[in-house]
């Protein structure tokens, strides 16, 4: 039963690393960026709805649907100022100012809030499951996270093939030029895609909150990196495959710790994207890109 | 009035002066060539009259509205659409979606519609799935709708980037190198193609084009480039029986 406790424990983890990833991917796959300040919107996530909670009193619901609102813009507003002046720099310019909007963040926090962690209250208020007589308790939190990462995936994957919005952001992930020339607006399908990776963001900082209640100004920064690898792991730019590379992870991470060494629960993950990586350079999911000569 | 005017069109980069002075003026419906041989600059006009380059000199005006300088979307709202020398479509979309991708400025519904599914989402991809349908047909690519981009045929591949870019209504076509790559059959069918469009769509064609044959079949008029410089404008014929061009392809 042990077994089985732990391997919900790494899905319901793996589900949040899921959303996170999705945010990655997506801004990825389609502004062609790795936003290394992905992690730290997750933290501002966290502190919009703990301070909407504590010192506004507000409802859990209503604080998550705040954030989403602040990270949103908070999304917008980054790509805006940090990367669009960037457009046409080589990408390893924005990589280095994606790290300086990450620290930007922690230290906006650190400012703010100080460095001591604070203890978040869980906005999850759904009833908890047991199965086998109360052998196996299912927190709500766990149950939250599944059912929200599939219900993204979904959504997302529906959003993406199946609107004007989605089509217009794969035909700027192909081709930036040739989408401008069709009247299509590259800059607001940027800003839409980070948009939407941003909200995703604070829903995964109302999940990984209420999950590890403590919150400081770094909280984003690891998970962050992990999703980041969960992506890379599932093929980054697949959105399924974020889903997958995110599930595999965290199963990875929590059976690491509890049966191979607390210690080295981390250094397991990372070996185990290297390893992938030698076996399948693309990813689980990533589609191989062959080279026109 | 003229559909396009151009004048005295010029642009440098560094000391290089790819395109000078150049001077062009379409009527509304021709079917209009531009030829001169491999780098004469033919490519670089493409670029300047779709917002790609901004000319250093001269002024672009499409139906009376000043576009010179103007930005891509800018342009193609005002009306320009083209194809490329190298296919440039968007492979991994469907053959429909590529066209519904150029659809997308006359068609109006929310992201948030997109996000919830309102109705009108519904209406708007059903009535975009309709007008794309309809731009496939004089092309043939009806039945290959589902199909990814990149697993047409090269033939299909080059209709499907003209399909594309009616679905963003314009008013003067530009076409790149149509037949580049094509067999002599295949061109064949393009030229009836092209002709069909011209009268269908109510458009006017501007094409750049290698194939003398294409050109003389279907083109009423000519510019001639060498250089970065017009050599000579004019009727089809007329345009070809000249010395003067004929020095320029094929030399002394």
């Amino acid at each position: 039963m042990a077994f089985l406790d732990n391997l919900i424990n790494g899905i319901s983890l793996g589900s949040i690393y899921a959303v996170i990833a999705l945010g990655y991917t997506l801004v990825y796959g389609i502004a062609k960026m790795l936003n290394f300040a992905h992690g730290d919107v997750i933290m501002v996530g966290g502190y919009v709805i703990f301070t909407a909670m504590t010192s506004m009193h507000l409802n859990g619901y209503l604080s998550v649907l705040i954030a989403i609102l602040c990270c949103t813009i908070l999304g917008i507003v980054i790509e805006k100022i940090a990367y669009k002046p960037l457009r046409q720099a080589t990408s390893l310019a924005v990589l280095i100012t994606a790290i300086g909007v990450s620290y930007f963040l922690q230290n906006m926090a650190l400012l703010i809030f100080g460095e001591k962690p604070v203890t978040f209250t869980s906005v999850v208020n759904i009833p908890k499951i047991s199965l086998f007589d109360g052998q196996i308790v299912i927190k709500s939190e766990a149950v939250a996270s599944i059912i929200i990462s599939v219900l993204i995936v979904i959504f997302l994957s529906l959003f993406i093939n199946k609107t004007k919005s989605g089509r217009a952001m794969l035909a700027v992930s192909e081709d930036k030029d040739a989408a401008r020339l069709m009247g299509i607006n590259v800059n607001k399908t940027i800003s839409l895609t980070f948009a939407i990776g941003s909200g995703l963001a604070a829903v995964a900082g109302a999940l990984l909150c209420s999950t590890y209640p403590v919150l400081s100004n770094t909280t984003g920064a690891m998970p962050g990196i992990k999703a980041f690898v969960a992506a890379v792991f599932g093929g980054i730019g697949s959105i399924p495959g974020a889903m997958i590379g995110g599930l595999l992870i965290g199963v990875i991470e929590i059976l690491g710790r509890a049966y191979i060494s607390p210690q080295l629960a981390d250094a397991i993950v990372f070996a185990v994207l290297i390893v992938v990586l030698m076996v399948k350079p693309t990813g689980i999911l990533g589609k191989k890109v062959n080279e026109k000569v | 009035m003229a559909l396009l005017e151009v004048k005295k069109l010029g642009i440098s980069f560094g000391g290089l002066r790819a395109v000078d002075d150049f001077s062009l003026t379409i009527e509304k419906g021709d079917l209009y060539g531009l030829i001169g041989p491999n780098g004469a600059g033919k490519t670089t006009i493409f670029n300047l009259l779709t917002g790609v380059y901004k000319p250093t000199d001269g002024t672009i005006r499409l139906d009376g509205q000043n576009i010179t300088g103007k930005s891509n979307i800018e342009i193609n709202k005002a009306g320009i659409a083209r194809t490329f020398q190298n296919i440039r479509l968007f492979s991994n979309l469907s053959v429909l979606d590529n066209v519904k991708a150029g659809l997308s400025n006359h068609y109006a519904y929310s992201t948030a519609a997109g996000i919830f599914r309102l109705p009108k989402y519904f209406r708007k991809e059903k009535e975009m799935t309709e007008r794309a349908m309809e731009l496939l047909r004089p092309f043939d690519l009806v039945d290959d709708a589902d199909t990814l981009a990149s697993n047409l045929p090269y033939g299909k591949q080059r209709k499907l980037e003209i399909a594309r870019a009616l679905a963003t209504d314009p008013k003067l076509l530009l076409l790149d190198e149509p037949a580049a790559g094509m067999n002599p059959k295949e061109t064949a069918g393009l030229m009836n193609t092209i002709l069909t469009v011209r009268d269908d769509f109510k458009v006017t064609v501007l094409l750049i084009e290698h194939d003398m044959f294409l050109v003389s079949g279907i083109c009423e008029k000519l510019s001639v480039l060498n250089f970065g410089q017009l050599l000579c404008e004019g009727k089809t014929s007329e345009v070809l029986s000249d010395p003067e061009v004929i020095k320029a392809y094929l030399g002394e």
